[in-house]
């Protein structure tokens, strides 16, 4: 079950798969894909099962057929490297082409993939504006604009439960700006509490979604545990 | 009998000692160019009996190159051993050279050995498989005339020794004129252990067998206070073991984990008005600590010694005369080693007591006790290789010279755990070696072996052959963290999620002292010591001893023969009558079955002896079908005996509830998700080389890349099910942590069989596990609701569901 959110007065679902549906514009945005991550490291010697890519488009293709929408925005760092397109299995390639056929489909650069493959369709933008949000890779400052929602840092979040801690891939938002969780099968995180993402938000009062398997759970920042607990860095506390 | 040659009959002599019947026998065999297992009790000689026809061999002739190679599983022993061989190599003054060689010993020295062997190498699998993965081990190995490997009984059966049996039939191709002697202490079937130590060769090696030592004198120890209805600790009857402590000369103080033994070593150092010297010995110390403690203990400077198994293996400990095991010894033949620490020599008595935690653990005991008087020792037996350990030794060889892959195959098979391998396995393995091995999509590109012009296997880059170097070995530890005082000494590690749950502040028992935790920097826990008598945070279990089946059946059998209650301590015998009273025995068959309403809740008991890891998988498929069945189960414990499970709703038939189907789709759908099948699946990537080992230090380097298995255990489970790595995984699963095999025969041995009574109350034999510690809520795996739960804890509601006043809700929030 999708939550319903709003970031600067916009409407959006939020869904567990770790995915935004922008109804008013039926955009569907997903960061961070890391395509061909498994390969890379078979590159390296280690030998992961390649069907990274696969699990990520089947799931794309779910997100896809449950929310209709016209526009697919992927947000950066959609392939895991520059050679990545050489890599992807025919097969896999055809699913991606297939999908991007027929929908306005939005590659917004990131530092992973300066340049998306060739032939495989949709446009390729640095960002989007558009109403009160504007969809990137990055941050443009050190501090999150107004309605500025970025990828890249991959958030995860610990809460100790009844059955102890869990650690999940969330949703950082404090109601006008957020950082999505990363899609893609393979890409682990940055514990959200890290000043790289928690600075982001500034002196506001920020708080996570972390995803479950079949739905969304609210946690204000106080609430969090480090997911790596460390010895308190001076100034801090 | 053969005469002993000079200078060694002298020697003997000069120390007053003979020559042993089963030494003269391991001497012959040795002449003759014939392997031998020599069976015999701790303290009979055996490392005298092993290297005594090397030391004849090589003073009579004493010629480069590596002639002897005794492997051990612990670094700690190979080191004890070569002390003790060089004392008669100083003392006859013998040209010969003997050297250790594990994982500690500097990079120049192990360099100067490959280049010019020693005569007599001590080592370990891991250091063994190695040493097999040069490119020069043909030659290194040239002249090998006998390999020895110690504590044989210790390794066979597991995933280490599946390595060391791979490395030997590799061996014997190398060098096939040499012989093999194992050193077992005294187990059930000699002859698995002698297929084990054959690996590779054609002859089964000849079996000798030591004379049994004297009988040892056990007691069990009853103390004054009552025997508690649970717990593990035994510190009701701690002063009883000081006193004997006191009268003793030396003592080893066993118990059966580190949690155990720190608590135990706090509590005696209470009572210690005399100031005994005690020490404490344990895994997890830091090895300089240990060093620290053998060293007094050897020297006779310590009166006693707490340990956990450790200390198990035949390291020599100097005078000790009497053992303590505190808690149930969980298995005849663990027991017996025990007690051979006291009294390394053989025709002195060991001297042993047993002090039961609790009266489950006293009827163990009494178990324990009778299993040695009958001379049963629990037999188990040996699993087939594990295909992870296959894969590490395959990419191994492949460093070490190119092979046929049929030719290998065969070799493969020659080591024992391997016999029954069958080729289609086989070729997967080598599949995954060689490219992963995945069915679609596979990484031709990215071999790790490649063929070369003849069409044999090869290494394919120096890369993948520093990654198997890195990677070699089989024990894969869950991430530990050093703890140390600021700016001060290290004191050992504890498993990372141990401190995960600590906050500043929070006092832990570690190390023999009650430590306050202060924070982590970098990868060290940082602790000072605290005021507090009594530590806030338990320390974390560590590892638990598994209770062997020939155990569980005579605690039955205790049970099911009031004739022999007689002379059990009062409150044991009272505790089995009213139980024989308000409900009926367990009996050798069959399950018993108890329900009964307590607290406004339902509870069932099930009395199954399968021990706590198969009790534990029970506990969570049960209540998955309960909870199926609409009865709300709410949680379970589990012990080594039975298990409790307690619901809102009670349960009416139990014998559906135990039906053997269980093991069917109930099981899959928990397996997949459980946490321990994702543990068993990272050991199993770890040592199959897929995921690379975390070396201290690597860990959250700025961008370095930690692969989380999980991913890959999600995606690979999905996309190809039937991997060979998930084989290994779930082939893992069938003992230890989820001892699905266990379970499987207790269920069918139930079938039919189960006696179901209905109580008014709790029964007597029912109190002990529910009084257990660690039970477990049902929801364990269900991460979904947990969140949830937590979340509403919050007072927030963030589904957000489709009606509007939700939405209000919602829109406030954010």
């Amino acid at each position: 079950m999708h939550a319903r959110i709003t970031i600067e007065e916009t409407a959006l679902f939020a869904d567990p798969a770790g995915a935004l549906f922008w109804p008013a514009t039926k955009t569907l945005i997903v960061a961070d894909l890391h395509l061909e991550k498994g390969s890379a490291f078979a590159a390296k010697g280690v030998p992961l099962p390649p069907y990274d890519t696969r699990a990520t488009l089947d799931a794309l293709q779910r997100l896809i057929r449950r929310y209709t929408p016209a526009r697919v925005v992927c947000l950066g760092d959609s392939f895991h490297d520059k050679d990545a397109g050489k890599r992807i299995a025919p097969n896999d390639r055809d699913h991606l082409a297939r999908m991007i056929k027929g929908l306005d489909w939005v590659w917004v650069l990131g530092n992973h993939d300066p340049q998306i493959p060739p032939d495989l369709g949709g446009r390729v933008v640095p960002e989007i504006a558009e109403g009160k949000l504007i969809l990137r890779h990055e941050p443009g400052g050190p501090v999150l604009a107004p309605g500025e929602i970025v990828g890249h840092f991959h958030p995860k979040a610990c809460v100790v439960t009844k059955i102890g801690r869990v650690v999940a891939p969330c949703f950082t938002t404090d109601g006008r700006r957020m950082v999505m969780p990363a899609f893609g099968a393979y890409t682990g995180g940055l514990d959200t509490l890290d000043r790289a993402i928690s600075g982001l938000f500034g002196r506001t009062r920020w708080r996570v979604l972390m995803t479950g398997r079949d739905n969304l759970h609210l946690f204000p920042a106080g609430r969090l545990e480090p997911v790596v607990r460390r010895a308190p860095k001076p100034g801090q506390e | 009998m053969t005469a002993l040659p000079e200078p060694f009959a002298s020697w003997l002599g000069r120390r007053g000692w003979r020559l042993r019947a089963h030494q003269a026998e391991l001497l012959e065999l040795g002449r003759a160019g014939k392997s031998a297992l020599l069976v015999a009790p701790t303290g009979a000689g055996k490392t005298l009996a092993g290297f005594l026809p090397s030391l004849v061999d090589l003073a009579a002739d004493p010629k480069a190159g590596l002639h002897t190679l005794y492997v051990s599983p612990l670094k700690a022993l190979a080191i004890d051993v070569h002390r003790n061989v060089e004392k008669p190599i100083a003392e006859m003054d013998l040209p010969i050279r003997a050297e250790s060689r594990t994982g500690d010993t500097p990079a120049s020295k192990r360099a100067r050995q490959r280049k010019a062997p020693p005569h007599i190498l001590m080592t370990t699998p891991e250091s063994l498989a190695l040493l097999l993965s040069y490119p020069d081990a043909r030659d290194f190995f040239a002249k090998l005339r006998v390999v020895i490997v110690d504590e044989i009984h210790a390794l066979a059966g597991t995933k280490r020794g599946d390595l060391l049996s791979l490395g030997l039939a590799r061996l014997a191709d190398l060098a096939p004129q040499a012989r093999r002697v194992g050193l077992s202490a005294t187990v059930a079937e000699p002859p698995v252990l002698a297929r084990f130590l054959a690996s590779g060769l054609e002859a089964e090696p000849a079996i000798v067998m030591g004379a049994a030592g004297a009988k040892p004198q056990v007691t069990i120890l009853v103390p004054e206070a009552r025997i508690p209805w649970a717990g593990h600790t035994a510190v009701h009857a701690l002063p009883e073991v000081y006193l004997a402590l006191k009268a003793a000369r030396a003592a080893i103080v066993f118990v059966n984990t580190r949690a155990q033994a720190e608590i135990c070593f706090r509590e005696l150092w209470k009572l210690n008005d005399d100031n005994l010297a005690i020490g404490l010995h344990h895994g997890s110390l830091a090895p300089e600590q240990r060093r620290k403690i053998e060293a007094a203990m050897a020297a006779g400077r310590l009166r006693a010694v707490v340990a956990t198994s450790s200390l198990d293996l035949g390291i020599d400990w100097g005078d000790v005369d009497l053992v303590v095991q505190i808690g149930a010894p969980k298995g005849a033949a663990r027991l017996l080693q025990r007690i051979g620490r006291a009294n390394h020599r053989l025709d002195d008595p060991s001297r042993a007591i047993l002090v039961p935690g609790n009266r489950f653990e006293m009827l163990e005991c009494r178990a324990a006790l009778a299993a040695l008087d009958a001379h049963e020792i629990d037999a188990a037996p040996l699993p087939p290789g594990a295909l992870d350990v296959l894969a590490q030794h395959l990419l191994g060889s492949a460093c070490s010279e190119a092979f046929d892959e049929t030719a290998i195959y065969e070799q493969v098979r020659r080591a024992a755990p391997y016999a029954d391998l069958d080729r289609a396995t086989f070729d997967r393995t080598l599949g995954f070696v060689a490219d992963g091995g995945y069915a679609l999509a596979a990484y031709e590109r990215y071999k790790r072996l490649k063929r070369d012009e003849s069409g044999k296997w090869i290494v394919a880059t120096p890369l993948a052959q520093r990654q198997y170097r890195l990677n070699v070995g089989t024990i894969v530890e869950t991430p530990m963290l050093n703890v140390a005082f600021r700016r001060g000494k290290r004191l050992g590690k504890v498993e990372e999620n141990f401190v995960l749950g600590l906050e500043p502040g929070d006092t832990f028992g570690f190390a023999g002292q009650v430590l306050r935790y202060e924070g982590m920097r970098e990868t060290t826990v940082e602790v000072s010591r605290a005021k507090d008598d009594q530590p806030r945070i338990p320390i974390y279990a560590g590892a638990r001893m598994p209770f062997t089946a020939e155990l569980a059946a005579r605690v039955r059998g205790i049970l099911a023969d009031p004739a022999a209650w007689h002379d059990l301590p009062r409150d044991v015998k009272e505790w089995l009558t009213l139980q024989r009273r308000k409900s009926e025995m367990p009996g050798r068959e069959g399950l018993l079955v108890e329900t009964f309403p307590r607290h406004g809740k339902w509870f069932l008991i099930a009395y199954c002896f399968a021990g706590r890891n198969a009790h534990q998988t029970l506990g969570m498929l049960l209540t998955k079908r309960m909870e199926r069945e609409g009865l709300r189960p709410l949680g379970f414990v589990a012990s080594d005996y039975s298990i409790a499970v307690w619901s809102t709703r009670p349960v009416d038939r139990p014998s559906e509830l135990f039906a053997e189907d269980m093991l069917g789709d109930d099981l899959e759908e928990w397996l997949a998700d459980s946490s321990m099948l994702r543990r068993a699946f990272r050991n199993v990537a770890v040592i199959a080389g897929l995921i690379e080992r975390r070396h201290p230090g690597e860990e959250k380097t700025g961008r370095q890349v930690t692969f989380s298995s999980d991913l890959i255990y999600d995606v690979l489970r999905k996309h190809e099910p039937d991997h060979i790595l998930l084989r290994a995984t779930r082939a893992d699963a069938a003992t230890g942590l989820i001892d699905l095999s266990r379970l499987a025969a207790m269920l069918r041995a139930a079938r039919g069989k189960i006696r179901h009574r209905r109580l008014e109350r709790v029964s007597p034999l029912a109190v002990p596990v529910l009084l257990e510690v660690g039970r477990e809520a049902i929801y364990g795996e269900a991460i979904e609701d947990a969140l949830a739960d937590a979340a509403q804890a919050e007072a927030l509601i963030a589904d957000a569901t489709q009606d509007d006043e939700h939405d209000d809700s919602q829109a406030e929030l954010f």
